[in-house]
């Protein structure tokens, strides 16, 4: 009966959780036209986001690149099919890889930090201290930096697949030697702009809400201790990256069903 | 870091991305090629328009000229109506004809157009009225087994192709 | 200089029969009433545990009781009412126990930190208000130091001069003391009784630290486990006290009323011993 029992409260606590943080999402949302109004604390939150995330981005994006290069061209000498490599590397780069690895390498760098950020501050009472103050923490320190990674991630998914793209340009034709005038052209004529670029925008952007709603939560809730902040960061990245998995599931299937 | 550093990088960094965006539309997409400029609308019927979707391309002697805009059942005739969108600057005679065809051996099928030749042009919102359907593989091989039995055996073989034809 | 408490005091934080727990199960308050008058410097002393802390983020609207009722100059305490804490804190002042600065921010920042959120001022006039808190303070040169930089002395008084920016009527001390060399902490008490002096605001003190704040206090109120009032009275009333409770906490004996021993089972039970026969 103990493990009845046990199972059934810790249902309970996961959906008190789930409701609890879907309430900080809300008023999360709701602070997001005060911080709007500061601009530049969220121009700053940009900076530190994106703009530090560039690196890590751009380097995974070129070894990605170069990666799927060769493979797709293993995978299509087979079939004498390698003036298409363009083509292949381009789709997948745009339509899954650039929005999903990209919003993982999001949650480890850039969701770590926000975690450690928010949780470390709430531990030193500064969160406490602003309330004191009356200032609204949601609108001056959450907010900006929600709006900072809803901004930041679509930019970084779209610098991802470009470079990845160039990187498989290099790899491809200057080192294996596929035909340049093909891998551009073949690329060009059937990648379409609305359906395989947008939707990978599209993605980015809900990829990016979820990744940074979650690290605010995550550091907004842990218990003011390292041990606490630790953890949050951990499960910061876990959530993140199971969540941005799963969407991605149900954006492909909505987006991508053969219509 | 100085706030105008900040902004200058902020900046630079939402420049990057747009340009990565631009790249990627017009280098590594379709956006480029097939511009938004004014298009008319004629339409064809085909009994059977095969793989052809909708945003398939419109070609004469291999350029792309065109959209298909929609494609509906007309329910009294039962005839696929396909509608394409066509380059204001392209104009074909009344009498050209309208085939699906298959770009490769099974690539994307597409509407390709073959000039005739009279004098009057295709007005916007005209009808093609010469049009070829698509090959569908099966018709395909249904003939071509009755057109093998046919001349393989006229003594009792006519009779079984007859069971073979659908 | 007050010497006897006033009949009816004019209180500018009266607390009602306060009851408060933070989950339900464990009461931190029960049924407290106390009141704190206007314009002087009180402290609230008691053991760790006892509450002290829980009553400030009471008054000040951090938490809501559960019973009971806060008032802050007439004004009842909400914490759910947004709005009304958004005006009453700006009347209050919190220093809290290790500064909680703005990490991000320079010293110079977060004592401007108030008045850019609540004001509109110009630079100017902003520049000029902040460099004479810090100079209140004795911290005027530090002001483009970054957070990271200063010690914990200098971070309790910057934090001080962020708390008194906006001249607020009421300032809380959370253990201002704790943690100071002894340097220190003759600075911050000084400052705290200066402050309430020139400013004639309201000071309120929690603390462990007897000395000290007996030295500065206009009332002292000494506090046991669920916010129990041992005793108040001025500073000379309670260190001439004879309540055993009272002389214990005030003169830091190490048993008394308060145990040494947490409650435990016998010795003998822990260590496997048989209990001797009676003698």
């Amino acid at each position: 009966m103990n493990l009845v029992t046990s199972l059934g409260e810790r249902t309970l606590d996961v959906l008190r959780s789930l409701g609890h943080a879907t309430f900080f999402f809300a008023d999360l949302l709701r602070a997001t036209p005060a911080a709007m109004r500061r601009f530049s604390l969220v121009v700053r939150q940009i900076h530190a986001i994106g703009n530090l995330s560039l690196v890590i981005i751009l380097a995974s994006g070129m070894a990605v690149g170069f990666v799927l290069a060769l493979q797709m061209y293993y995978a299509l000498v087979t079939y004498g099919a390698t003036e298409s490599l363009g083509l292949i590397v381009n789709l997948s780069l745009v339509r899954e890889l650039g929005p999903v690895v990209a919003a993982l390498l999001f949650a480890g760098r850039a969701g770590t930090s926000l975690t450690a950020e928010i949780g470390l501050m709430k531990a030193g009472e500064q969160i406490a201290a602003m309330e004191m103050m009356a200032v609204d923490t949601k609108s001056r320190v959450l907010a900006p930096r929600f709006i900072g990674g809803v901004v930041s991630m679509p930019l970084l998914a779209i610098l991802f697949s470009a470079v990845g793209i160039l990187g498989a340009y290099v790899v491809a034709v200057l080192l294996i030697g596929v035909d340049a005038g093909n891998f551009w052209s073949i690329m060009q004529a059937r990648v379409d702009v609305w359906r395989d670029v947008g939707n990978g925008v599209v993605k980015s952007i809900v990829f990016g809400v979820i990744c940074t709603a979650v690290a605010l939560y995550q550091g907004y809730e842990t218990q003011a201790t390292p041990e606490g902040v630790a953890y949050a960061t951990t499960r910061t990245v876990v959530i993140s990256s199971l969540a941005v998995l799963g969407m991605d599931f149900v954006l492909t299937a909505l987006m991508f069903s053969t219509a | 870091m100085t706030k105008k550093g900040i902004e200058t990088l902020v900046g630079l960094f939402v420049l990057l991305g747009l340009a990565g965006l631009v790249f990627l539309s017009l280098k590594a997409a379709n956006l480029g090629t097939f511009g938004n400029r004014d298009g008319y609308t004629v339409s064809a019927r085909f009994d059977n328009i095969g793989g052809l979707k909708s945003r398939s391309p419109v070609r004469s002697a291999g350029v792309t000229v065109g959209r298909v805009t929609s494609i509906v059942l007309d329910s009294k005739t039962y005839q696929g109506v396909v509608t394409m969108e066509l380059d204001r600057s392209v104009l074909f005679p009344r009498d050209s004809s309208a085939k699906i065809l298959t770009s490769g051996l099974l690539g994307d099928q597409y509407v390709g157009i073959e000039p005739g030749a009279d004098e009057k042009n295709l007005a916007a919102g005209a009808v093609i009225t010469q049009t070829q359907s698509a090959v569908v593989l099966e018709n395909l091989i249904g003939q071509f087994l009755f057109s093998k039995a046919a001349e393989g055996g006229s003594n009792g073989a006519g009779a079984a192709a007859q069971g073979v034809k659908k | 200089m007050p010497n006897e408490r006033p009949t009816e005091p004019d209180a500018l934080i009266d607390v009602s029969n306060v009851t408060f727990g933070y989950d339900g199960v464990r009461t931190i308050l029960e049924d407290v009433t106390l009141r704190f008058a206007r314009g002087k410097v009180t402290s609230l002393l008691g053991g760790s545990g006892c509450g002290k802390t829980t009553l400030l983020r009471l008054i000040g609207g951090s938490v809501a009781p559960s019973g009971g009722t806060v008032r802050f100059d007439g004004e009842v305490v909400d914490a759910r009412d947004t709005q009304r804490m958004f005006r009453m804190r700006r009347r209050m002042g919190m220093l809290f126990q290790f500064g909680a600065l703005f990490t991000d921010l320079s010293v110079f920042e977060n004592v401007a930190f108030p008045l850019r959120e609540h004001t509109d001022l110009p630079e100017v006039f902003i520049r000029d208000i902040v460099l004479m808190k810090l100079n209140a303070v004795g911290l005027r040169g530090a002001a483009a130091l970054r957070i990271s930089e200063v010690s914990g002395g200098m971070a309790r008084r910057i934090a001080l001069a962020r708390a008194i920016a906006l001249d607020p009527e009421l300032i809380m001390y959370d253990e201002p003391f704790a943690g100071l060399d002894l340097i220190s902490m003759g600075v911050a008490a000084n400052l705290i009784r200066t402050l309430n002096d020139v400013t004639g605001s309201t000071s309120l003190v929690v603390s462990h630290d007897v000395p000290e704040c007996m030295a500065i206090s206009d009332h002292v109120i000494l506090m046991a486990n669920q916010g129990r009032i041992v005793a108040q009275g001025t500073p000379s009333e309670l260190m001439s006290s004879s309540d055993p409770e009272v002389r214990q906490f005030v003169r830091g004996e190490p048993d008394g009323p308060v145990k040494f021993h947490y409650p435990a089972p016998p010795m003998a039970e822990d260590f496997g011993l048989r209990a001797e026969a009676a003698a």
